[in-house]
């Protein structure tokens, strides 16, 4: 394009001068800065950036230039409009920033409000020590074995060489049925029975479970209740693995600096015999020895009831109340608190123990 | 067993300075359950010392006499004490208690001012020492028995010990004070003195009494002594009627606590006879059935076969090891007394004593087990103090029928101890530990051990496996956690109460564990029909209660109750399930084959024995009443009806691996649900339960909240979780389509899901319904039921054309099904 002809004319060329851009480009900033929204902003940008504003309009005159001053004064126009968008896109860069920011504070709301529209429940306390007592064991590599509640006699006393004329059988409470030759298992060790007779050694099991005995309900006495046996019958077994179980148990359940302590006892089915404590850190009342369980070699009366050879294998076993372990575990102090089925009771304890 | 510590000592040398800690420790490791110990000294605190009133000051002027005396207590200085007591005289030795004791019930004593003096401490009464009710007076010792200074315990007889423990059924010899010292003879490496141990008159060939032994198998032995002419009034002396009283024994007369005495002493249980109220010859035989025998507590008992009597010529007299009878009895005038110290069958005693519920201490003793050694020896012993303290002739004649079978030698490996227990006992360990405990041990290989006569438990190698550990100490026994075996982990069904456990309590319900115990009752309320076989029941033969003694059939009637006792604790929007056992009876009732126990069940016993043992299978129940979701701060709350139940069901058997595709839920009628609102829940088309709301008459026989609505599944009935296959998930967008179909009222929604879903095909990815509309402008007994299809390809984008060819083929086979109308078309 060439307008090498055209007149000179400076006072058509004013808008051009630099001063006056210069001018334009404040006056388009400063214009830009006040504009307090984004919509005020939007109405200023056809006065400063549109085909009427300064810098457009300078553009325009840029073709009364003579050729010599053209190159000039175009790259002067384009600094200046480039200023002038310049200054348009930072100011609405600040305002979308201005108004995100208010819509955050719009949207606020109160963090706290409950919303429990669908209440979770709960499992029994009892329910999951037993399974948390069960799994320990099932990473040991034990079954877990279970069996009728309603037993045969046989499973439940006389395999376990409590016979007829044993004290300890008249001594147990038991409940009896109208059918001949059954009974309310007393403890949860016909399970084990079951397991011996099913089975040759090595057989590794821990019996989960309801029990009855016709005790009156009271603070520390239910005739409905929970036990947990453990049983090994294998090549080798002594009495120093029962305590290593045992103190691993302990352990498991009760922290790094639970132990167990023994005394002496009598169970028809196991010889020797022990009751054990727990050295329990974390009770309410202070550490202390709490009683647990009973333990013993598994007599070799009951391997051979069982037919288990008593030559060639030898066994443990043990059992401890699960009631009673919750009641010192968690500090429960009232029996009845666990069976009346209070849903606050086992509320309390979510889906852990 | 009771007795005190001063006794003990007369058999072992335990030390001086024994403590009650020490003492209950020893006891315990020894095997012994510690009911309590009671140091009788510990019971007044502080000094407690003899004195010698040294003036005596009467002081007048107040409203009673008052004397202000000075006592030598074995200081520098006299003590100065006002006294309110008269018995006395200066000289006398008096008990006195210090400043800073304390007297039974509290009763601190000071220094203090009183009547105008210092009085420093109290003479005591024997009331204020809790020794008697006499307060005539302070207690004044015998001149020259204490020294002043020396404390005063031991002179009024506040120095002893009680012991009370209980002995397991295995260990009769602790019944004794002879067992229990030698038992803490090991503890305290003591020496000890067996009171058994004594010169006695041995068996002559004339007997002072005519006595046939029938049964020599009930009664192994039969020993027998006459003294005539005892003093009747004589009394028993003071030291005895002291420890008889201290054991728990009422002293009666002198003969019959001596037999009481020596069964305490030596664990030998006697019977006194009146020799003149006898007739004719004893004869120890069984009982005949039926035979009656009033027995000493007034109970005219009807007779056993198996128990064991004493009797004479009007048949009789005795129950033989339990109780004496009325006739025979030492009476106030007795005179000639026949002693009789027998042996027997520990077996029959135990069944005698549970037959007639008479567990007598001489009972207790005899199913434990007494050393039949000690007839001779226990006779000695009673006619040496009868005679001491009733005088009387002793006849030179004594009856002793002897069947008694020496104990047999056991024969056991010198190292199995090590190999039971884990512990390294030497050969020589384990000869010196079951010496000790008084058995005589050949050392041969193996080693042949004969057990004493007290220890009747002592049979096999592991019975003395286990008197080697437990006097070795229980507590030296190393832990050693057994290497890990294979193990299977949980079984699946195990798994399966788990998660469906967790997926309800995830849900809203709380767990419960209620007692299996029902009402008869229950059955009516539940409205189960008169042939309903929930209604067969088993029964308990002692329930703990008379008004609940059947095993449920059902989990409802005790999940219910519960329910019930949750809404009377103020709680009004529940959700509870439970997990358990029910007891469903077979129909045969034959006794299981009798089973022995020197060897294993063969099969055949094992599964008849097993084939009379009811069905217990593992159910699911649940129950729902008030608001299931909570009002709150968003708006209403959703009351539980019907669906819930249903839903519940739904949801453990999802959790249960079970898809939904599997589950069938149709309408059903069973008791205790409402007709209308009972849904039967299938798998596969097997029912495995039903849930649905209560019928309105079973809410109010059990006065339960309206609407209230349950489930129970047979959880063992629910087949195992398949291994699930993965499906193949579509990257193609879906194309949703709503249909809206009018059917009749009574057709089921799930049906018309199924016939949609068989309708439209393979590109079908998911039905839902939407919305439910019933109105007069649909038509009388019409309903619109609106569906959300989801179609979707594998391959490919859907074309709208292909859509709509499928959702037509879906409405098609739905009207084909059901009659079924496009709304608004």
């Amino acid at each position: 394009m060439s307008y090498r002809n055209d007149p000179y004319d400076p006072k058509q060329a004013a808008l051009l001068d630099p001063a006056a851009l210069e001018a334009a480009v404040d006056e388009a900033r400063q214009a830009f800065d006040a504009a307090g929204d984004l919509d005020a902003l939007a109405a200023l940008k056809p006065l400063h950036l549109g085909d009427r504003s300064p810098v457009s309009l300078a553009r325009r005159e840029i073709g009364s230039l003579p050729p010599a001053a053209k190159s000039d004064a175009g790259k002067r126009v384009n600094l200046a409009r480039q200023s002038v968008q310049g200054a348009y896109d930072s100011r609405q860069a600040e305002l979308e920033l201005d108004r995100a920011a208010k819509v955050l504070v719009q949207e606020r709301v109160d963090v706290t409000l409950p919303w429990d529209r669908a209440p979770r429940g709960a499992r029994h306390p009892l329910t999951t020590l037993m399974e948390h007592m069960g799994d320990l064991f099932a990473g040991m590599g034990y079954d877990i074995v279970e069996g009728p509640e309603l037993e045969l006699e046989w499973a439940n006393f006389d395999a376990l060489n409590i016979g007829p004329d044993n004290p300890v059988r008249g001594a147990m409470d038991t409940f009896y049925v109208d059918l001949p030759g059954l009974v309310m298992r007393t403890h949860t060790s016909p399970g084990q029975v079951r397991s011996m007779i099913t089975k040759q050694p090595p057989i590794y099991v821990v019996s989960p479970g309801r029990a009855y005995r016709s005790d009156e309900l009271d603070a520390t006495h239910s005739p409905v209740f929970h036990q947990i046996e453990g049983l090994v019958v294998d090549e080798g077994i002594t009495m120093a693995h029962l305590r290593g179980t045992l103190d691993h148990f302990a352990k498991a359940m009760f922290g790094a600096s639970a132990r167990t302590r023994w005394r002496p006892h009598y169970f028809p089915f196991t010889e020797p015999s022990a009751e054990f404590d727990v050295w329990f850190e974390q009770h309410r009342d202070g550490p202390r020895w709490v009683e647990w369980g009973g333990c013993g070699m598994v007599n070799p009366r009951v391997l051979t009831a069982c037919g288990i050879d008593p030559d060639r294998y030898s066994g443990f076993a043990f059992g401890m109340g699960v009631e009673r372990t919750l009641m010192f575990r968690n500090g429960v102090s009232d029996m009845r608190d666990m069976v009346e089925g209070d849903i606050r009771f086992t509320t309390n304890f979510g889906m852990e123990v | 067993m009771k007795t005190t510590l001063s006794w003990l000592r007369e058999y072992v040398e335990l030390p001086a300075d024994l403590t009650a800690d020490q003492l209950d420790s020893a006891l315990t490791n020894l095997g012994m359950e510690v009911e309590s110990i009671v140091d009788q000294s510990a019971t007044i605190k502080g000094d407690l010392v003899v004195g010698r009133v040294l003036t005596i000051e009467e002081l007048t002027g107040f409203k009673k006499p008052i004397r202000f005396t000075t006592v030598d207590v074995g200081r520098d200085a006299p003590q100065e004490i006002v006294c309110g007591a008269r018995n006395f005289a200066e000289g006398d030795l008096v008990v006195v208690i210090l400043p800073g004791g304390e007297l039974p019930g509290g009763f601190k004593i000071g220094a203090r001012k009183t009547y105008g003096r210092n009085s420093n401490g109290m003479i005591c009464s024997a009331a204020e020492l809790g020794l008697s009710g006499d307060h005539s007076g302070i207690i004044v010792l015998p001149a020259g028995s204490a020294a002043p200074g020396t404390d005063a315990r031991g002179a009024v007889g506040l120095d002893d010990v009680v012991v009370e423990v209980e002995i397991t059924p295995d260990r009769g010899y602790e019944m004794s004070l002879r067992g229990l010292a030698r038992e803490l003879s090991y503890a305290f490496s003591a020496a000890y003195t067996d009171p058994a141990a004594i010169d006695f008159a041995a068996a002559t060939s004339a007997s002072p009494f005519p006595v046939t032994v029938e049964d020599t198998v009930g009664c192994d032995r039969f020993s027998a002594r006459v003294v005539r002419g005892i003093d009747p009034s004589a009394q028993s002396p003071d030291w005895m009627q002291k420890r008889l009283v201290a054991a728990g024994i009422r002293a009666i007369s002198l003969p019959v606590d001596i037999t009481n005495y020596l069964m305490l002493e030596l664990g030998q249980p006697m019977h006194v006879f009146d020799l003149n109220r006898l007739n004719g010859g004893l004869v120890v035989r069984r009982a005949r059935a039926g035979e009656k025998l009033t027995t000493l507590d007034g109970v005219a008992r009807v007779l056993d076969a198996e128990d064991m009597v004493i009797c004479d010529d009007t048949g009789p007299i005795s129950l033989a090891a339990v109780m004496g009878g009325e006739t025979s009895e030492w009476q106030p005038d007795t005179v000639d007394v026949l002693l009789e110290a027998a042996h027997w069958d520990p077996v029959m005693v135990g069944r005698t004593a549970r037959r007639h519920k008479l567990f007598s201490e001489a009972a207790k003793r005899w199913e434990r087990g007494v050393d039949p050694q000690l007839t001779l020896v226990a006779l000695e012993r009673a006619v040496q103090i009868l005679t001491s303290q009733a005088g009387g002739t002793v006849d030179d004649a004594v009856l002793d029928i002897d069947h008694v079978v020496a104990p047999s030698t056991i024969a056991v490996d010198a190292d199995l101890p090590a190999q039971r227990i884990g512990l390294a006992y030497s050969s020589s360990d384990v000869v010196k530990l079951l010496s000790q405990v008084g058995c005589q041990v050949r050392e041969s290989v193996p080693l042949e051990v004969t057990p004493p006569s007290w220890r009747p438990d002592l049979l096999t190698p592991i019975d003395l496996v286990e008197e080697v550990a437990r006097l070795g100490g229980y507590n030296d026994i190393p832990s050693i956690l057994p290497p890990a075996r294979g193990g299977s982990g949980i079984t699946p069904a195990q798994r399966r109460r788990r998660t469906v456990g967790r997926a309800l309590a995830e849900n809203g319900y709380v767990e419960v564990l209620s007692y299996p115990f029902v009402a008869p009752s229950a059955a009516d309320q539940l409205g189960y029909p008169a042939d309903d076989p929930r209604r067969s029941a088993v029964r308990l033969t002692n329930p703990l209660s008379e008004q609940e003694p059947l095993l449920r059939t059902s989990l409802l009637p005790t999940l219910l109750a519960t329910l019930k006792r949750n809404l009377g604790r103020g709680h009004r929007d529940l959700a509870i399930f439970e997990t358990g056992l029910v007891f469903l009876p077979t129909l045969a009732v034959t006794a299981p084959p009798a089973m022995g126990v020197d060897r294993k069940p063969t099969d055949e016993e094992w599964k008849a024995a097993n084939a009379i043992v009811p069905h217990q299978p593992w159910h699911l129940a649940a129950a729902v009443t008030g608001d299931i979701a909570p009002a709150g701060w968003w708006g209403a709350g959703r009351e539980a009806t019907w669906a819930d139940a249903i839903e519940a069901a739904r949801v453990a058997l999802s959790a249960a691996g079970i898809t939904a595709g599997r589950v069938t839920v149709a309408a059903a009628e069973l008791a205790p649900w409402h007709p209308g609102r009972c849904a039967a829940i299938s798998v596969d088309g097997e029912v495995v339960g039903h849930a649905g709301e209560l019928h309105p008459a079973v809410v109010s026989a059990l006065e339960l909240p309206k609407r209230t609505s349950v489930m129970e599944l047979d959880l063992d009935a629910v087949p195992a979780a398949p291994v699930t296959q993965a499906k193949k998930i579509s990257s193609f967008p879906p194309a949703l389509i709503d249909v809206a179909l009018v059917v009749d009222a009574g057709t089921p929604a799930a049906a018309v899901s199924s016939v949609l879903e068989q309708g439209a095909g393979e590109l079908l990815e998911s039905v839902a319904l939407f919305d439910l509309y019933e109105s007069d402008q649909l038509g009388e007994g019409k309903k619109s039921l609106a569906y959300k299809l989801t179609f979707r390809a594998p391959d490919r984008t859907l074309t709208s054309e292909e859509t709509l060819a499928a959702r037509d083929a879906a409405v098609a086979a739905a009207a084909s099904r059901f009659g079924a109308t496009l709304r608004g078309a």
